[in-house]
């Protein structure tokens, strides 16, 4: 009988164990909330697919710590009200961390939130005021304006030796964020902003724009435009025989603005946080598995997907533990080397406030092309 | 003054198509009582079914030609028979909903086939022309001049032959019409069909200039409703003069008070018109039986 209870406890005992290291190997959650439609479906797949690619390479090797990761995609349509109500959907999910939203204005929203439930976000946004409000749970893929804004002020002042600059830009929080601060870093190198062009989103005549630019003889102009319209700026300019030095950040010279634009794109200077045309074999093998995965070339949003998801892997490594409430302390001030972490494509290091720094390029459009000719080194934080 | 032309030329080619889409809105509500909620996505989607064609080689006339004709059967034929005439015996405002709602489903149908921009071939190649020292691009006059042929030729239709008379008939009263014997079904069934076609011709114009994308329709729609309102909603007239108001209205607008406000400024002007000249600029004032 004694024998029996022995061997019942034994069996009871190794069922439990195999329940525990099954619950050790239980998968890591992340909710990813992004512009899967609307006028960010571009930005929101790219995204998502980088985020997919991720996980799938990183599940084949066995996971983070043994654990698979998970992902749950939802659409925020663009808006950031949409944003909102995913994000408490999001939270109650209880989820590792939380990836996106891309638009600055939904990470706005989101980012309060996801800070009061102590979830860290890592988002795509770039404006600048987002990790200046002391949120600790707030992490960015990509370059604040802060960043950005005096490379490409400097960038203007060496190149074209400008006197006067014309900034076209989105007109929502994102596009007037980075028309302030470029503003201000211009003004700091003696550059004058003689014409203030913002514009709408699915705007359909550029012409008033240019002929405030054809008035304001400006010596080169600025566009911090979406997608769409920086094309549709380019194409006005083109179509009305205008000559004007361009220069651009990220979204001016991706493949798609270029391929809209078409010869209208040519010669455009851009500075690119992030671009699969570096000559980085990293960067290349990601390009490669992307192509070979979705069948089109990604641009930075597509990159930046990728890097949410490494970078949850990179933390949760040195951490040495899925521990949450330890994600955002450890990341914050962390170096994460390109050598020990090949996924993070490029050594990175992250401030205090969750922005990041690391090498940048300076891109030219040849022949329908991105060129990279030269790369900047990171900032200090 | 230069820039001036140059905004009043490059106005009147997006007022133009402006137009072309807000007469649709007129012929339908004159005709029908409908006000088509899905217009806007009527200009989106037959871009998608010339872009294939062109894409595969097929020359730039003929798959224009197709597509218009693909536009009256399906956005033309299509609508009035499956979605009108099942509604409209309920009233006006279930046809508005129905017409929302068609509106997403066109919009989301597109996404899931493709959600990014696509270019789109203009009319004629980019050249430019020189008039009291603007240069003009030859794409924006070329717009102008394509949808002034297709008005006239629409203005012909309706003035100058038996169908347009009887089609005119049928929009000022169609139960005596239809006392005359004409046949008011087949007349209505051809404002559809019309603005299937008008809807098509101004796809082709406006997607060179913002590409052909899922959400064009949204800009587009928004525009002529307020077009077909402005220069009066029972009018042909009226919708053209709207048309092409706003698109200069809109330019000069945003080039000389506040680019910050330019989608503002066409509601002003809708307001002002409201306020001072209910029928529109150009409209018939309607009296009510009760």
């Amino acid at each position: 009988m004694k024998l029996l209870k022995f061997a019942g406890l034994m069996v009871a005992a190794s069922g439990l164990a195999s329940v525990a290291h099954a619950a050790d190997k239980s998968p890591i959650a992340m909710q990813d909330i992004a512009e899967l439609s609307g006028g960010g479906a571009t930005v929101g797949t790219h995204w998502r697919d980088g985020i997919d690619l991720a996980i799938r390479d990183i599940n084949k090797a066995g996971g983070v710590l043994g654990h698979p990761l998970t992902v749950v995609h939802a659409d925020t349509a663009s808006s950031a009200g949409t944003a909102r109500a995913l994000m408490l959907k999001a939270i109650d999910a209880k989820p590792y961390v939380i990836l996106g939203p891309g638009y600055s204005g939904s990470v706005a929203v989101t980012g309060p939130m996801a800070a009061k439930a102590k979830i860290p976000e890592i988002m795509g946004g770039e404006a600048e005021g987002l990790t200046l409000k002391g949120n600790d749970y707030l992490f960015r893929t990509s370059f604040g304006q802060q960043s950005t804004m005096p490379k490409v002020a400097k960038f203007i002042q060496d190149h074209w030796k400008a006197k006067s600059v014309a900034v076209a830009y989105v007109n929502n929080d994102f596009g007037k964020d980075g028309k302030n601060e470029v503003e201000k870093d211009l003004k700091a190198l003696g550059i004058n902003v003689v014409a203030d062009l913002p514009s709408e989103a699915g705007q359909v005549d550029f012409a008033s724009d240019v002929s405030k630019i054809k008035a304001a003889k400006p010596d080169v102009l600025f566009i911090y435009d979406n997608e769409e319209e920086s094309a549709n700026m380019m194409k006005e300019l083109g179509r009305e025989g205008v000559k004007i030095p361009i220069m651009g950040e990220t979204t001016i010279a991706g493949q798609k603005v270029i391929d809209l634009a078409g010869k209208d794109a040519e010669g455009i200077y851009c500075h690119v946080g992030l671009t699969t045309d570096a000559d980085i074999p990293a960067i290349q093998k990601f390009r490669k598995e992307f192509v070979d995965a979705y069948h089109y070339v990604p641009d930075h949003n597509g990159m930046k997907g990728w890097l949410a998801v490494q970078l949850v892997k990179a933390v949760t490594e040195k951490m040495g533990k899925v521990d949450q409430a330890d994600f955002a302390k450890t990341l914050h001030g962390m170096t994460i080397s390109a050598k020990t972490d090949p996924g993070i494509l490029m050594t990175v290091t992250y401030s205090k406030t969750g922005d990041l720094s690391r090498e940048s390029f300076l891109v030219h459009v040849e022949n329908g092309k991105q060129k990279i000719v030269q790369i900047l080194p990171p900032l200090k934080n | 003054m230069a820039n001036l032309v140059n905004l009043i030329i490059t106005g009147l080619a997006t007022g133009a198509i402006y137009a072309l889409v807000a007469i649709g809105f007129t012929l339908l509500w004159q005709t029908s009582q409908t006000i088509n909620f899905a217009q806007g996505d009527f200009v989106m989607l037959p871009a998608f079914f010339m872009l294939p064609m062109l894409h595969a080689g097929v020359p730039y006339w003929l798959a224009i030609l197709i597509g218009v004709i693909l536009s009256m059967l399906i956005l033309g034929y299509g609508y009035k028979k499956l979605l009108v005439d099942p509604i409209r015996k309920h009233g006006v405002l279930p046809l508005a909903i129905a017409g929302m709602a068609l509106s997403i489903f066109m919009q989301e149908g597109v996404k899931n086939y493709t959600a990014e921009a696509h270019v789109f071939p203009a009319l004629i190649p980019n050249l430019d022309f020189h008039i009291f020292g603007a240069v003009v691009s030859a794409q924006s006059i070329a717009v102008v001049v394509v949808a002034l042929a297709v008005v006239i030729a629409l203005q012909w239709l309706l003035n100058k032959t038996l169908v347009g008379h009887q089609m005119q008939a049928t929009a000022q009263n169609s139960t005596v019409a239809r006392l005359l014997g004409i046949p008011v079904e087949r007349m209505v069934l051809y404002t559809f069909l019309i603005n299937g076609a008008l809807v098509a011709i101004a796809s082709a114009l406006v997607s060179p200039l913002i590409f052909a994308k899922f959400s064009t329709g949204n800009i587009m729609g928004m525009a002529a409703f307020t077009a077909a309102i402005v220069g009066g909603f029972n009018q042909v007239r009226g919708a053209i003069a709207g048309g092409l108001l706003l698109g200069v209205v809109n330019n000069i607008g945003s080039a000389y008070i506040s680019a910050q406000y330019r989608d503002a400024i066409p509601l002003l002007l809708l307001i002002l018109v409201i306020l001072f000249r209910p029928q529109g600029l150009m409209g018939r004032a309607e009296e009510r039986t009760v």
